[in-house]
């Protein structure tokens, strides 16, 4: 798959984006953009309490307004049972999924969607919603996740008693389930330790923060088939959720997949595309829903706000022999939180014989959290990073220094089981080691900060297509909308595998009906998996070149190689035949077999895990206790940039986004638990104003389950910022700040109490 | 044989708090199967939540992998992503 000399041709550079030109001049078409002839406007009518029975809904004068063409509520979905699916890292219950949809007995959060219309224009349907009556019986309400665990909080669900505890207990809790991970002996290694550091933290719920909101646009036809257009990380799945909820066969609903405008984890569940399906289904018409930023805010996502506590015993050379931690994730208004994860990343980068690690999944009357980059990992990490910081910092030893030490290697047991094999940590650490940006000096109230991240990635079901044009141009097909880039990697392994020039593919995201299952866009999996199935399609086509040209030339398919993308003869035996391009070869395709193309559906395994180490300055403002971000170098191993210019994008998108985490990003809900800045003036994430130029240093240790050693890069870089803002701030101020966001209140707070 | 190990979560619900286990089995499937004897229920669990890990190795959707004499066999909960 390499040129003559070996080296890659188009692997690791930077062509020009396959999707740029339509996205800089705003012809792409997103979730919102598409208009269909009689197209309706949907709306969503939501609560306004934070926990209410739903007494009544009376719908007739919305329904009588002229203009109203369907008004839908929960009664208009399909009866569902409590079967568990998965939805990026966290799990969905399909009884909870339709609930949350349109709620169905009580609301569960300020926000929750309650009914629906579809009108002819945003007026009526605003008027609509305006004349649907509900009358509802206002319930105590519970926001935090600690007030959420006490025993005498309200119960959100009267039938959720705590799992993963023996015996089951027998009156209902907040407390969805508790996890376990043990390794060890902890109170044995505790006493070998010659210091210990233990330190509770709070981190805030943040949004995924995606500037295109959820948009869906829905048609039903008379016979029962349906197409659904939006904005989404996985079409197949949105497909498979809608199907079961509106109780269609597969095959009747045909999802196309927009372009997005960011997701990272908020758009791999779905929320207007059924509604959006059930007003078209009733109305007979095609029907458009769109949320408003604040709708956004009030009823999608976020992740998790968590409570946690980590315990950290070493030798007083900085040897780790005990890690401990407990972790309290929200889940939001329903089951499942990413604590799973949270629990097995928490002390995975490092070599630990002893670690235990309790966690717990406690709903909460807040939006049902959705998976966010690299799901529960940056929480839980958070802790111990931060733990291990102020562990250095007590022995004196240099905290890159700490962690190479205890670095996690080949061979190594990861904390939560089984042996990592090749991996790049102890690279990561010693690149950033020697980048300049550890050794450069500091000045006043500034401070400098490490922290490092581990997080799987993953594989999975994907499939890849590639049709050869009758001029050797190729349109490569396949089922992974696009969210970081992967068009263009897609066409660069085709291209480098085929040995073409990579402006000769064209990539595509195929809809439903066109291409086999292909898993969602989440987890650092498409580059990696959906790239082996690119991959092996090209490895096909090229057979059949191989094949077609032995026709031409009247000699075995054993006497052609494939090089450079040209056909050639193996040797002097095979024969004196001119090389053959691609496009000759397509070009005599009628006559030697007809159409070239090729299919490739698979189930990839072999995902290897990522690390990263980052490094970060700050300069904390004693009079305002405004932080500012000087400097940024985020280290991280890929295994392998396919398009080397995207995985930057995609390093500098985790770490903007972590520091907006540390830094500024929290829901603040007001005593009526309604919340109070749905917006993003008042939400407020990092704009490029806020940071300075992040520096980038790609590591590459070569993943062996994957032709080119591609790991994946999407997750990783969002787990070290909060650690390491909140290190290089101890760093700056000698305060230790548990409590996330650190907002200049709280620094102030904090300074102003002699911390 | 080979080495086999549960989570403590299913540990605990099926197995009386024990999650290491010799158990000889040529794949996935059939240990699965092996487990389900001993343990009643925790087969469908097992095929429905988990995820299989062989010598380090991760299989999201395991079934016929092979699983050698010596191996050593963590069953982890699914992995997925944002």
């Amino acid at each position: 798959m390499t040129s003559e000399n070996g080296e890659l041709k188009w692997v690791g550079k930077s062509p020009i984006r396959p999707d740029g030109a339509d996205k800089v001049t705003g012809r792409a078409k997103f979730g919102a953009d598409l208009m269909l002839p009689g197209m309706l406007v949907g709306k969503v009518l939501r609560s306004p309490h934070a926990h209410a029975k739903i007494k009544s809904i009376d719908t007739s004068k919305a329904e009588a307004l002229p203009g109203v063409k369907a008004v839908v509520t929960s009664a208009d979905m399909a009866e569902m049972q409590p079967e568990w699916v998965a939805a990026g890292e966290v799990q969905i219950n399909f009884l909870d999924l339709s609930n949350n949809i349109l709620a169905s007995g009580k609301v569960l959060y300020d926000g929750h969607a309650v009914a629906a219309v579809a009108a002819t224009n945003s007026a009526i349907a605003n008027a609509a919603l305006e004349l649907i009556e509900v009358d509802y019986e206002v319930l105590p309400h519970v926001i935090d996740v600690e007030e959420a665990m006490a025993p005498d909080a309200p119960i959100l669900h009267d039938d959720m008693f705590t799992q993963g505890v023996t015996p089951t207990p027998d009156k209902p809790s907040n407390v969805f389930k508790e996890v376990d991970i043990a390794v060890g002996d902890v109170e044995a290694g505790f006493a070998k330790a010659d210091l210990i550091v233990e330190r509770s933290f709070k981190t805030a719920a943040v949004h995924q923060g995606y500037i295109e909101p959820h948009a869906a646009v829905a048609s039903f036809s008379e016979d029962g088939q349906a197409e659904l257009w939006c904005c989404t990380q996985g079409h197949f799945t949105v497909r498979a959720y809608c199907a079961k909820l509106l109780g269609m066969d597969l095959s009747d609903l045909r999802v196309t997949a927009s372009e997005i405008g960011g997701g990272f984890g908020g758009k791999t569940t779905v929320y207007l595309e059924p509604v959006a399906l059930l007003l078209s289904r009733k109305a007979g018409r095609p029907v458009r829903a769109v949320m408003t930023r604040e709708e956004v805010f009030r009823a999608s996502g976020p992740t998790s706000g968590a409570s946690t506590w980590a315990k950290i015993g070493v030798t007083k050379d900085g040897k780790i022999v005990a890690g401990e931690a407990i972790l309290k994730y929200q889940a939001g208004a329903f089951a499942s939180s990413p604590i799973q994860p949270g629990c097995m990343c928490a002390f995975a980068p490092y070599d630990v014989e002893n670690v235990k690690v309790k966690g717990y999944d406690v709903v909460s009357n807040r939006p049902k959290v959705a998976a966010y980059r690299a799901p529960g990992a940056p929480i839980s990490e958070h802790a111990v990073e931060s733990v291990l910081d102020e562990i250095a910092k007590k022995l004196g030893i240099d905290p890159l220094e700490l962690r190479e030490k205890n670095a996690a290697k080949e061979g190594t047991n990861a904390a939560y089981g089984p042996k990592f094999g090749p991996i790049g940590f102890a690279d990561t650490l010693a690149a950033a080691k020697a980048h300049p940006h550890y050794s450069a000096p500091l000045g006043p109230n500034q401070g400098r900060g490490v922290a490092s991240g581990f997080w799987f990635n993953i594989g999975g079901e994907s499939c890849a297509t590639l049709n050869v044009g009758e001029d050797g141009t190729l349109v490569l097909a396949t089922g992974s909308p696009d969210i970081g880039g992967s068009r263009a990697s897609m066409a660069i392994m085709a291209a480098e595998t085929l040995g073409i020039d990579v402006a000769d593919v064209r990539p595509i995201v195929a809809d439903t009906a066109s291409l086999g299952y292909t898993f969602l866009t989440g987890g650092s999996r498409v580059t990696f998996a959906t790239g082996m199935a690119v991959i092996e399609a090209s490895k096909q086509v090229i057979e059949t070149l191989r094949e077609r040209a032995a026709k031409i030339w009247d000699i075995s398919i054993d006497a052609v190689i494939w090089e450079d993308g040209f056909a050639k003869p193996a040797g002097a035996n095979a024969g004196e035949f001119e090389p053959m391009s691609l496009g000759e070869i397509a070009a005599q395709a009628g006559k030697t077999g007809g159409p070239i193309s090729a299919n490739s559906s698979i189930n990839a395994e072999g995902a290897g895990p990522g690390f990263g180490t980052h490094i970060c300055d700050v300069e904390v403002d004693l009079e305002t206790g405004a932080v500012t971000v000087l400097r940024y170098t985020a280290v991280q191993d890929c295994g392998k940039a396919i398009h080397k210019a995207y995985v930057e994008g995609q390093i500098q998108g985790g770490a903007a986004q972590g520091i907006g985490w540390a830094l500024n990003e929290e829901y603040i809900y007001n005593d009526e638990g309604r919340l109070d800045n749905p917006g993003f003036l008042d939400y407020r994430i990092p704009v490029a104003s806020d940071l300075p130029m992040i520096d980038t240093v790609i590591v590459e240790v070569a993943n062996p389950n994957h032709p080119y050693g591609v790991r994946g890069v999407g997750e990783v870089p969002i787990i070290p910022p909060m650690a390491a803002v909140g290190n290089a701030i101890d760093s700056a101020i000698g305060v230790r700040m548990t409590d996330l966001p650190m907002s200049p209140p709280k620094i102030l707070a904090a300074l102003d109490n002699g911390s | 044989m080979a080495r086999i190990i549960l989570t403590s979560g299913l540990g605990n619900q099926y197995a009386g708090g024990q999650t290491e286990f010799e158990i000889e089995a040529a794949n996935v499937r059939r240990l699965i199967a092996a487990l389900e004897e001993r343990f009643p229920g925790i087969g469908p669990e097992l095929e429905r939540e988990m995820a299989v890990a062989i010598d380090g190795e991760i299989y999201q959707d395991p079934f016929l992998e092979t699983i050698a004499p010596e191996s050593e066999v963590y069953f982890l909960p699914r992995i997925g992503g944002g």
